[in-house]
C-alpha cells in the first residue's frame, strides 16, 4: 500500500528578511560600499537641506506690492512671483477676458471627469474621450481667440501658461495620431507611402527644434505670396507638430514590431480588413506597449515648448524671463526660474505618474 | 482518446464541393515551397493532413484562406474563386475559421471580446446578439464561465478552445486547423481534441494539420500525407494507416507511431 503523503507546512520567512529593520540592513548597510555611500548621502542631505530650507521658506518674503518689500529678509522673493502671478498665467490675455481662459479649463477638467472614473465602463470612457477630443478644441478656440460675439483675442497677446499649454496639448494631440500614420505608412507595403513617410520621419528628426522654428517664422513667409501672412503662432504649432510626430512615429513603430504576426494573422482570418485589425488589435496592444515612450516624447515636447521664445511668443518661460529683465524687479531671476522649473517640473511629473498608473490598469495578465 | 466515442457517420458525402485547389504552385523566393497541389474537398468532408516538419502543410492550407499568396493554379472556395481582390479575400475568410498552433488570441480583449469582435465588425451584428452567439459556442467548448477573463489568465487548452470558439462564432462553412494540440501540455491535449469531435460530429467541413493520429483515425474521411511540398498520398484512415503506399509514408508513420 502507498504511504500517504504529508506536504511540508509553508514557515514564515527568517527575520532577517522582512520589517524595517531587514529592510535597512538590505538597502542600506548590505556592504562597506553601500555604507559608505549611505554615509555621503546622508551628509549631502545635512549640509544642503538646511541652506535651502531658509533660503525658500524661513527667510523668504511672501507679503508686499514692490521690491522694497524684500529688502529685509535674506530668503526668496516670492513677492515677485505673487506679483507677477496672473502675467505668468495668461501672458498679456486682457485682463476682462481671462474668465474665458478659465472657462477652458473648466470645461476640460469637467468634461475629462469621467474618463478618470472608475465606475465609467470602459466603451463608454472611450466614446466620451473621443467626443471630448472632437469638442474640446472647438469650444477652445471659440473661447480663447473669440468670435461669434466674444471680443478677438489676437493670438499674439496669448502667452504664460496659457500658452505653454495651448502648444504643448495640440502638440500632443496632434502629434499622436500623426505619428501612429507614419509608423503604419513607414510599415506598409507600398512602396511609395513606405518612402514618403521614411523620408518625411528622416528629414523631421535630422534637424534640431530651434531650426524648425525659425525656418517657420523666418523662412516660411519667404516662400509665401505676398500678403498672405499666417498666424505667427499656427506656424509654430505646425512645426512643434510635424518634427514631433516623426519622434513619435519611431515610438510607435518600436510597438508595431514587437506585436506578433500571429495576432495580424488571426485578425485577416476572421475577415478584419487592415484598418480594422489596425484599429482594434494591433494598435491597441501597440501602443500600449510603448506608453513609456509615448509619455517621454510628451514630456519632450512640454519642456521644449520653451524654445518658442526664439520666435518672440510668450510662453511661460519666456514671460517669466521677460519679468526678471523689468528694471522694477532686476536681481529676482533665482525665483523666477524656480518658479518655471517647479511649473515644468509638476506637469512633467504628473503625466509621468499618471502613464504609470494607466500602464498598471491596461495590464491584463502575462501574455505568452 | 476518444476511443470509446462512437465514430461519427463518414458517409454519405455531399457532393457539393467546398474547397478546390488545382495546380497549386507557390514559392517563396526561389525557394519551390508547394507542387502542384491538387485537393478537392466536399461538404461536412474532415481531411487530416500529416507529414514531416516542414513539408508544407501549414502553407497549403493557409493558402485556402489567403494567408498565403501563391504563384501558380487556382483555388475556389464555397464557389468563390479566391482572387487576389481583397474585398473576395475577405469574403471568403469570413466563412473560413481558422485555429491556430498558438492559438493567438487577442491578449488585451476578454474571451467573450475575442468571441465578439468580428461578429460585431465584419458581420455587424448588434451587440447583444453576437454575445448571445459567443456565450453558446463558448458553453459549447465548455469553459462559459470564463467568459469574463483575459487570454493570460487561462490554461493552454483552454486558450486553445476558445480560439475554436472563436472561429465558430463567425458561423463558418469551412474549420481548418493548424497544429492545434501541438503547443499544448499532454494532459491538455484530450480536451482540445473532443472539442474538435464533438464538432466533427456537427458535420464541420474541417481540414486538420495535426500528428495525432487517433483522432485521424477516429473522424477523418481522408488522410493526406505531404512531404517536400507535394501530396505523396491520400487515403482513408484505414487503409492509410493498414496499408500505406509509398516508402516515405512508411517511414513516416513507422517514425511517429513509435511513440
Ligand atoms: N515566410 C517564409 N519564407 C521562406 N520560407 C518559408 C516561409 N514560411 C515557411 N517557409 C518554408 O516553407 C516550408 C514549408 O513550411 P510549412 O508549410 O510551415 O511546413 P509545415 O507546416 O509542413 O511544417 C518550410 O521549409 C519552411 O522553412
Ligand atoms: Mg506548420
Amino acid at each position: 500500500m502507498a504511504e500517504p503523503h504529508v506536504p511540508h507546512p509553508d514557515l514564515p520567512p527568517p527575520a532577517s528578511a522582512v520589517g524595517a529593520l531587514g529592510w535597512l540592513r538590505r538597502n542600506l548597510f548590505s556592504s562597506p560600499l553601500n555604507i559608505a555611500l549611505t554615509a555621503l548621502a546622508l551628509y549631502l542631505l545635512v549640509t544642503l537641506i538646511p541652506p535651502l530650507l531658509r533660503w525658500a521658506l524661513l527667510d523668504a518674503t511672501w507679503s508686499g506690492e514692490d521690491r522694497a518689500a524684500c529688502r529685509v529678509n535674506s530668503g526668496a522673493c516670492w513677492t515677485f512671483i505673487r506679483v507677477h502671478f496672473d502675467q505668468f498665467l495668461y501672458g498679456f490675455y486682457p485682463e476682462a477676458q481671462r474668465w474665458r481662459v478659465n472657462a477652458v479649463v473648466l470645461f476640460l477638467i469637467f468634461g475629462a471627469v469621467p474618463l478618470f472614473l472608475r465606475s465609467v465602463p470602459d466603451s463608454l470612457k472611450l466614446r466620451w474621450g473621443l467626443g471630448l477630443l472632437l469638442a474640446f478644441p472647438v469650444v477652445a478656440f471659440l473661447l480663447l481667440r473669440g468670435g461669434l460675439g466674444l471680443p478677438v483675442v489676437d493670438t499674439s497677446s496669448w502667452g504664460g501658461l496659457l500658452l505653454t499649454l495651448v502648444i504643448a496639448g495640440v502638440g500632443m494631440t496632434a502629434a499622436l495620431p500623426l505619428g501612429v500614420l507614419l509608423a503604419l505608412g513607414r510599415r506598409s507595403d507600398m512602396p511609395a507611402i513606405q518612402t514618403l513617410c521614411v523620408t518625411f520621419i528622416e528629414f523631421w528628426r535630422g534637424v534640431p527644434l530651434i531650426t524648425v522654428l525659425f525656418m517657420s517664422s523666418v523662412m516660411l513667409p519667404l516662400f509665401l505670396p505676398a500678403g498672405m501672412n499666417f498666424d505667427k503662432l499656427l506656424r509654430a504649432l505646425i512645426g512643434v507638430t510635424l518634427f514631433q510626430a516623426a519622434y513619435m512615429a519611431e515610438v510607435v513603430r518600436g510597438g508595431l514590431q514587437a506585436i506578433p504576426k500571429g495576432q495580424i494573422e488571426a485578425a485577416a482570418a476572421l475577415g478584419l480588413g487592415y484598418w480594422k485589425s489596425m484599429l482594434l488589435i494591433v494598435l491597441p496592444q501597440a501602443l500600449k506597449l510603448v506608453i513609456p515612450g509615448i509619455v517621454n516624447t510628451f514630456i519632450a515636447l512640454f519642456k521644449d515648448t520653451s524654445l518658442v521664445l526664439i520666435i518672440g511668443l510668450f510662453d511661460l518661460m519666456n514671460i517669466v524671463h521677460n519679468a526678471t529683465t523689468n528694471p522694477e524687479w532686476l536681481g529676482f531671476s533665482t525665483e523666477g526660474y524656480v518658479f518655471a522649473a517647479a511649473v515644468y517640473w509638476l506637469f512633467c511629473f504628473g503625466m509621468s505618474r499618471y502613464s504609470q498608473k494607466l500602464e498598471k490598469r491596461l495590464h491584463t495578465g502575462h501574455k505568452r | 482518446m476518444s476511443e470509446a466515442a462512437p465514430a461519427p457517420a463518414r458517409a454519405p458525402l455531399s457532393d457539393q464541393v467546398m474547397i478546390d485547389m488545382q495546380g497549386v504552385h507557390k514559392w517563396y523566393g526561389a525557394f519551390h515551397v508547394l507542387k502542384d497541389i491538387n485537393l478537392t474537398v466536399h461538404k461536412g468532408e474532415r481531411i487530416v493532413i500529416c507529414g514531416p516538419s516542414g513539408s508544407g502543410k501549414s502553407t497549403t492550407i493557409r493558402c485556402i484562406n489567403h494567408l498565403e499568396e501563391y504563384q501558380r493554379g487556382q483555388i475556389v472556395v464555397d464557389g468563390q474563386a479566391l482572387t487576389n481582390d481583397v474585398k473576395q479575400i475577405e469574403r471568403i475568410r469570413r466563412e473560413v475559421g481558422m485555429v491556430f498552433q498558438h492559438f493567438n488570441l487577442f491578449p488585451h480583449l476578454t474571451v467573450l471580446e475575442n468571441c465578439t469582435l468580428a461578429p460585431i465588425w465584419v458581420r455587424k451584428l448588434p451587440r447583444q446578439e453576437a454575445e448571445e452567439i459567443a456565450m453558446r459556442y463558448l458553453k459549447r467548448v465548455k469553459i462559459p464561465e470564463q467568459a469574463g477573463k483575459y487570454p493570460g489568465q487561462l490554461s493552454g487548452g483552454q486558450q486553445q478552445r476558445v480560439a475554436i470558439a472563436r472561429s465558430l462564432c463567425m458561423n463558418p462553412k469551412i474549420m481548418l486547423f493548424d497544429e492545434p494540440t501541438s503547443a499544448l501540455d499532454p494532459e491538455m491535449i484530450k480536451e482540445v481534441l473532443d472539442t474538435m469531435v464533438a464538432l466533427a460530429e456537427d458535420g464541420m467541413t474541417m481540414l486538420c494539420v495535426t500528428h495525432e493520429m487517433g483522432f485521424a483515425k477516429t473522424i477523418a474521411h481522408r488522410v493526406i500525407f505531404m512531404d517536400g511540398g507535394e501530396i505523396i498520398e491520400q487515403n482513408s484512415p484505414q487503409e492509410f494507416f493498414s496499408n500505406p503506399r509509398s516508402d516515405r509514408t512508411k517511414l513516416f508513420l513507422s517514425q511517429i507511431l513509435r511513440h
